[in-house]
């Protein structure tokens, strides 16, 4: 069955990283092609895999017989976890218990290496959410390799590019089919590594190598998160094993408090590779990549490997931070305060990229919101759909810095809708999908996030993210417009209107994959499609939230009417308030009349303060005070403790080689060698080589013998 | 039984052989002398089995003779090699071991 051997995936990365890095220069399209096939035959493995989960999802319903005692279960977890929303609790008990079967996850092992009888294993964990990422992460990585062969075309580390695109894949398959702990740090940290050496990839320029320490030391400040709260996963489940500590966590086998702990420090994971408030600010900065590896890496795969991590272990977070019982947690507190805050620094920025990370930033504060309040689908959907229209802004964007060679909105763009029709619509299509316009992907997926916040927990205890999440609609809607305002509508500008360079557009190679993206944008939605038959309806919430001892039985998020015409409302009120603003002109020069205005916007401009807090305050304030006092503490007090014990070694070493090495060790020595030579002299008059001497003397010793036998015995 | 002879006769045996090995200077004797001593050996080996009954001794004594063969041949070989070189068998001569 194809679901035992989608290792094979990573592996065939794997070694299409090292075929490029030994043989990529002499190819004739520089190893590009080896990592075009590789990329593509691992796609076609995810959809077969896909296609593999999908039956077997189906024989489990046909096959077993509906479990009444699972069904009452559900229904009375259901029942307690929102016993004030009517509907759900009837939905619940009726509608949604034709859809309780348990469905294992495939899973294989092989060990790796034993010490005190510890078994360390990797394996391969495949389930409906490990499948939907590997489709996600296979057909963005093609899309991105394909358009990469005309974006860095020429480049001088061309072969260097495609070899760790190859070796990011393998790592991000590798990591979301993780079957234990210790595997999944390692991808992790794998991906982290790719992430780093892409950034800065243009590494002469120092702020692009500055721009990659950044990210690659910002993440190992969430990694000691990862670590503390994998450690204490594997000390209170006894095991590796993701299964296991899923299992136990659910099933109350794990202590409350160590689970919240764990929760907690996995969260720091979450907010340094997820790029939540306050470990966000690396992530903005790692635009100085490439844009492509932008679109794969730090938008559509490797950005959400947070969302994925606390969506595999969501147990320990669903008991961990008791999200059933409508509690206030850090992870949705976390997301809400990013979903806004990211929001309002896309508004401020003049570099293209820069609002689109700012968007990133920001939509994927919507996904852990979403885990936080318990809409686990909600969040998967979001990072489905979003994995697609927003690698097509990323890629829009680079289509347009292609032409002009420059990301600057305010200073190179504007008027690009008449130089570049194809990417103009592409780009227009995908923030629809972003901003949530009906019925675009972006819709389906952050309206069941808002019903969530609406529908979920006790006591309407999350209803104040739902409206956060209806605040960061608008923004986001504002911020959009404002970004295609500059980019393609208005007058040339800088590069755009330069005379002897004219903008173009772009060559197949990259359009294409923008067509397919903005295609994908359009439909995505329709996977979990609230309404129809049953062989439509909600089949991706269906196919992908894991049903099982494993997985936490979670509220059901219902379609609501009032809701989504009020967010398509406030959206279409966003990009009308940006039109009034950008394309009218209204209330120009508000910045300079109000006060409160302009202090917002420094406010913004500054992003928070928070690169001056961490460099300024924290760095400065390490290397500045702390460094000298350690200075100090070096001069006087180590380097005196290491000169004592320096003098101090040589008296001793002295004393020891006159007395003890010279006279006892040399006369030992010495005298075994005098001694073995005296014995020498005298042995060897018996060596005469006379053979018949030397019979003699056997005989003569067993007469002897023979004597000392007869006389004794 | 006359084991008692038989004994006897195997030590008169040995006893030359022995002395044939120390004491001749040839080798070529030398190496008939071990066939002596070998074979003093062999009507012991005979003897007793005959005493007890059982043909484990003469099995024994052909194992001897079948490796007494073997030795012969490589033996005199060594006899032939050290005639080449040195144009003589006297093993007082065939020192080159003296430490």
């Amino acid at each position: 069955m194809i679901l035992h051997w989608v290792w094979l995936m990573p592996f065939i990365m794997a070694m299409s990283f090292v075929a490029i890095l030994f043989f990529g220069k002499r190819l004739p399209k520089k190893g590009s092609e080896i990592g075009i096939v590789a990329v593509g035959a691992c796609f076609v493995i995810a959809l077969l895999a896909a296609g593999s989960w999908i039956s077997r999802v189906n024989d489990a319903q046909h096959t077993a017989p509906a479990p009444a005692a699972a069904t009452a279960g559900h229904g009375s977890t259901e029942a307690a976890s929102t016993s004030n929303n009517e509907v759900v609790g009837e939905n619940g008990g009726g509608g949604g218990g034709a859809e309780e079967h348990t469905v294992d996850p495939v899973t294989t092992e092989k060990t790796w290496f034993e010490i005190g009888g510890e078994k360390f294993t990797v394996g391969t964990m495949v389930d409906g959410l490990s499948v939907m990422m590997l489709v996600v992460v296979t057909i963005i990585s093609l899309l991105v390799h394909i358009y990469s062969t005309d974006y860095v075309g020429g480049d001088r580390r061309y072969t260097h590019y495609f070899a760790f695109l190859s070796l990011f894949t393998a790592s991000m398959l590798m990591l979301v089919m993780s079957s234990n702990t210790l595997q999944f740090i390692t991808s992790w940290e794998l991906v982290g590594l790719c992430s780093f050496a892409l950034i800065g990839h243009w590494w002469e320029e120092k702020p692009n190598s500055d721009a990659a320490l950044k990210a690659f030391i910002t993440n190992r400040v969430g990694d000691v998160g990862l670590l503390v709260g994998m450690i204490i996963l594997f000390w209170s489940a006894g095991s590796f094993d993701i299964l296991r500590i899923d299992s136990l966590a659910n099933t109350g086998g794990i202590d409350h408090l160590l689970l919240l702990v764990a929760a907690c420090s996995l969260t720091a994971a979450v907010m340094s590779k997820s790029g939540q408030f306050v470990l966000h600010t690396w992530l903005p900065d790692a635009m100085a990549g490439p844009t492509p590896v932008s679109a794969l890496i730090h938008a559509a795969t490797m950005v959400v490997a947070g969302i994925f991590m606390v969506a595999r272990l969501y147990p320990v977070f669903f008991h961990g931070l008791s999200i059933g019982d409508g509690n206030l947690n850090l992870l949705a507190i976390v997301g809400a305060v990013t979903v806004v805050g990211g929001a309002g620094l896309a508004f401020v920025q003049a570099d293209i990229k820069k609002v689109l990370a700012y968007s990133t930033v920001s939509q994927l504060g919507y996904m852990v919101m979403a885990l936080g309040v318990g809409a686990w689908t909600a969040a998967l959907f979001h990072l489905f759909t979003h994995a697609f229209f927003k690698a097509g802004l990323f890629l829009g964007s680079g289509s347009v810095a292609h032409s002009v060679h420059s990301f600057d909105m305010k200073e190179d763009m504007g008027g690009m809708k008449k130089f570049m029709p194809k990417t103009y619509w592409t780009f227009l299509v995908c923030t629809g999908a972003l901003i949530g316009l009906p019925p675009l992907a972006g819709f389906w997926s952050k309206d069941e996030i808002l019903a969530g916040g609406h529908q979920l927990g006790t006591h309407n205890a999350y209803e104040i993210f739902m409206v956060v999440g209806v605040v960061g609609a608008l923004m986001t809607a504002a911020y959009m417009t404002r970004c295609v305002y500059l980019t393609f509508f208005g007058e040339p500008r800088g590069a755009a209107a330069d005379p002897h360079h004219h903008p173009h557009e772009s060559g197949p190679r990259i359009v294409v994959p923008l067509y397919i993206l903005s295609a994908l944008a359009v439909v995505a939605g329709l996977v979990n499609f609230p309404w129809g038959p049953d062989s439509v309806k909600l089949r991706f919430e269906h196919f992908v939230q894991p049903v099982g001892e494993y997985f936490p039985h979670l509220g059901v998020v219902e379609f609501v009417w009032p809701l989504a015409i009020i967010s398509t409302l406030v959206v279409l009120a966003g990009v009308g308030l940006a039109y009034a603003y950008w394309f009218r002109g209204a209330f120009h020069g508000v910045t300079e009349r109000s006060r409160v205005a302009r202090g917002g916007y420094v406010v913004l401009a500054n992003k928070y303060y928070f690169d001056h807090l961490y460099t300024g305050v924290i760095a400065d304030g390490t290397k500045g005070p702390i460094a000298r006092a350690s200075y100090w503490v070096n001069q006087n007090v180590i380097d005196g403790v290491v000169n004592a014990v320096g003098i101090g070694s040589r008296k001793v070493a002295e004393f020891l080689y006159g007395t003890v090495d010279q006279e006892v060790v040399d006369g030992a020595v010495n005298g075994s060698g005098f001694g073995a030579e005296g014995a020498g002299q005298l042995l060897r008059r018996i060596q005469s080589g006379k053979v018949q001497q030397y019979g003699a003397l056997l005989f003569g010793g067993a007469v002897i013998l023979a004597g000392v036998l007869v006389f004794t015995l | 039984m006359l084991l008692n002879e038989f004994l006897l006769l195997g030590a008169a045996l040995f006893a030359i052989g022995v002395y044939g090995v120390l004491a001749r200077r040839n080798g070529v004797m030398v190496l008939m002398s071990i066939e002596l001593i070998l074979n003093s050996v062999n009507i012991n080996l005979v003897a007793f089995g005959a005493l007890h009954g059982t043909v484990v001794g003469q099995i024994f004594a052909l194992f001897v003779i079948t490796i007494a063969a073997a030795e012969v041949g490589v033996g005199l070989a060594i006899v032939l090699m050290l005639y080449r070189n040195r144009a003589s068998i006297d093993l007082d001569e065939v020192d080159a071991m003296r430490g």
